[in-house]
């Protein structure tokens, strides 16, 4: 009896705190909400650390948090969400953790497809995975390629996990790619040569950016950084040119819906300082 | 029938009535945020002098050899006020900073980049002295202009460097699966085009919001961006306190 008091004061409460957030939803949806919102998921380790959890406890309340980060932004209708999971920096960590990482990955795609959870999928959400992929291993590569597919016809919101990406490896690839493609468009021309002679540009700035790992989504508006850093660590550097950062001190696991809301009522202030620098470029 | 006219009219009625609440409530949230931004303001301005006057003991000492490079980057607009710039860069040199990089996204900082030298005392202009990225020149402070070109354009400019060198080099096979390039080389690429200054440690934005309105983007993968509000309400104090926060960060590059 006392059980089923708890569970139905708690389903009141919960009840309650949907209302009063789709009421708060409501009202910020007034002003411009944002399209793109990305997340520097930091502090992951401090916060298991700080809670004496076990190691790798930490990446699983922030999957957790990323998780309840997707269905926040759902509900106010930001419709890409962007999260650093993984720079290719972080594999200067120990091989344990970096495969503790990826085996946390691993299970939880599993758990997605095996419909134990499909969370992503029941809200409909396309999950797109960014940055240099060929550097995973074979079982992680596998998982990753089988849940893109699986989320390829959602529309609601598109997820992309930065994994195995930096800024500059995503400039550095797509360079490569444009050229390789100037140079297969030139070879049909039967000119192989052709490029070398001259001095006349080749590659064009909109080459470079078609060929982007971020080219799926359009630039973040916001890009939201805990554990009260100040830098961008090497992401989204080429897209982040008309964007408001935002840190705020609380480690990943923590961060809430007060968070984000406090995110876009920023965004909102700037909105039209924003718009007018992406007219100016 | 005339009942379900009545009801969706009062439905209509009920909906405008509703929506007009909601936006007397998202003005009345922004006007508390703009006075609660006001207030930090007042709190801010007030350290700030506190700082300037040496009352507050900790920014007493500052640790700005940790500070190699710093990077100023101006809203557009306020980059004419060049009077505010000269005076931020001698607060700079007094401080002690030596190599400085300017950046607002139109350029006109790199206009104005001549009557700035001549008004900064001792100030030379970061070049061809300075090559491999050493900073070398240590009894006066170097200075370094950028704008927008220097960003994206810069890359696809050394883009086609990078594809020139591949077509000469002959290592053309279609097939070709293994990466062509390194960041490197693209670095050096960077360089060859005169677009290769260093990474600066900390960049002090001065302009409405917290953004680095294009600045280089191979330039700030871990350089600590500090929002510094206008240019027209800068203090001496808040430098002071945003070159001390960033003596106190811990970086560990993604270990």
């Amino acid at each position: 009896m006392e059980k089923d008091g708890i569970s139905k004061s708690a389903r009141l409460l919960w009840k309650l705190s949907c209302f009063f957030r789709k009421f708060i939803v409501s009202t910020l949806s007034v002003g411009p909400i944002p399209t793109h919102v990305a997340f520097i998921m930091d502090g992951n380790r401090r916060y298991a650390k700080q809670r004496n959890l076990k190691e790798g406890e930490g990446h699983n309340a922030g999957y957790l948090a990323l998780k309840f980060m997707v269905y926040y932004c759902l509900e106010l209708g930001i419709k890409h969400v962007t999260a650093y999971a993984f720079s290719i920096d972080n594999f200067k960590r120990s091989p344990e953790e970096v495969q503790r990482i990826m085996d946390l990955m691993v299970e939880k795609i599993e758990e997605e497809l095996s419909e134990v959870d499909n969370t992503y999928s029941k809200m409909g959400i396309r999950i797109h995975f960014s940055g240099n992929l060929e550097l995973l291993s074979q079982p992680t590569k596998d998982a990753v390629k089988k849940l893109m597919a699986a989320t390829a016809k959602n529309s609601k919101v598109l997820l992309t996990i930065c994994f195995a990406y930096t800024s500059t490896n995503e400039i550095v690839h797509a360079i490569e790619q444009t050229c390789q493609q100037k140079l297969a468009d030139q070879m049909e021309l039967e000119e192989p040569n052709s490029a070398g002679k001259g001095n006349h540009v080749v590659v064009k700035l909109a080459d470079i950016e078609k060929h982007m790992y971020m080219a799926v989504a359009p630039d973040p508006d916001i890009i939201i950084r805990t554990s009260g850093e100040s830098r961008l660590s090497n992401f989204l550097l080429w897209q982040s040119a008309n964007c408001s950062l935002i840190c705020f001190s609380q480690l990943w696991p923590a961060i809430s819906f007060w968070h984000l809301l406090w995110a876009v009522l920023k965004f909102q202030r700037n909105y039209f300082y924003f718009e007018k620098k992406k007219k100016q470029i | 029938m005339d009942f379900k006219k009545e009801m969706r009219i009062l439905c209509s009625w009920i909906a405008h009535f509703g929506d007009l609440l909601l936006r007397l409530l998202w003005h009345l949230v922004h006007v508390i945020i703009s006075l609660f931004y006001f207030t930090l303001g007042i709190a801010n301005a007030l350290e700030s002098y506190l700082i300037s006057w040496g009352v507050l003991k900790r920014y007493r000492s500052l640790h700005v050899n940790k500070l190699r490079y710093l990077a100023i980057v101006v809203e557009s607009e306020e980059a004419y006020e060049t009077s505010k710039i000269i005076a931020l860069l001698q607060w700079l040199a007094d401080i002690g900073v030596k190599h400085v990089c300017l950046y607002d996204m139109e350029g006109i900082l790199k206009k104005s980049k001549d009557f700035i030298l001549a008004k900064v005392d001792g100030a030379v202009l970061y070049g061809e002295t300075h090559e491999n990225n050493k900073l070398l020149d240590q009894t006066h402070m170097t200075l370094e202009f950028a704008s927008f070109c220097d960003g994206k354009e810069a890359v696809a400019k050394a883009a086609n460097v990078l594809f020139m060198k591949y077509v000469k080099s002959g290592a053309t096979d279609q097939n070709q699966k293994g990466h062509i390039f390194t960041e490197s080389q693209m670095t050096e690429a960077l360089k060859t085009i005169g677009s290769g200054g260093p990474e600066p440690d900390l960049l002090l934005v001065y302009g409405p919001a917290r953004c680095h309105l294009g600045f280089p983007a191979w330039r700030i993968r871990y350089t600590e961006i500090v929002h510094m509000g206008p240019l027209k309400s800068m203090k001496y104090g808040s430098l002071i306190k945003a070159i001390h926060k960033f003596t106190r960060v811990q970086q560990n590059y993604g270990k």
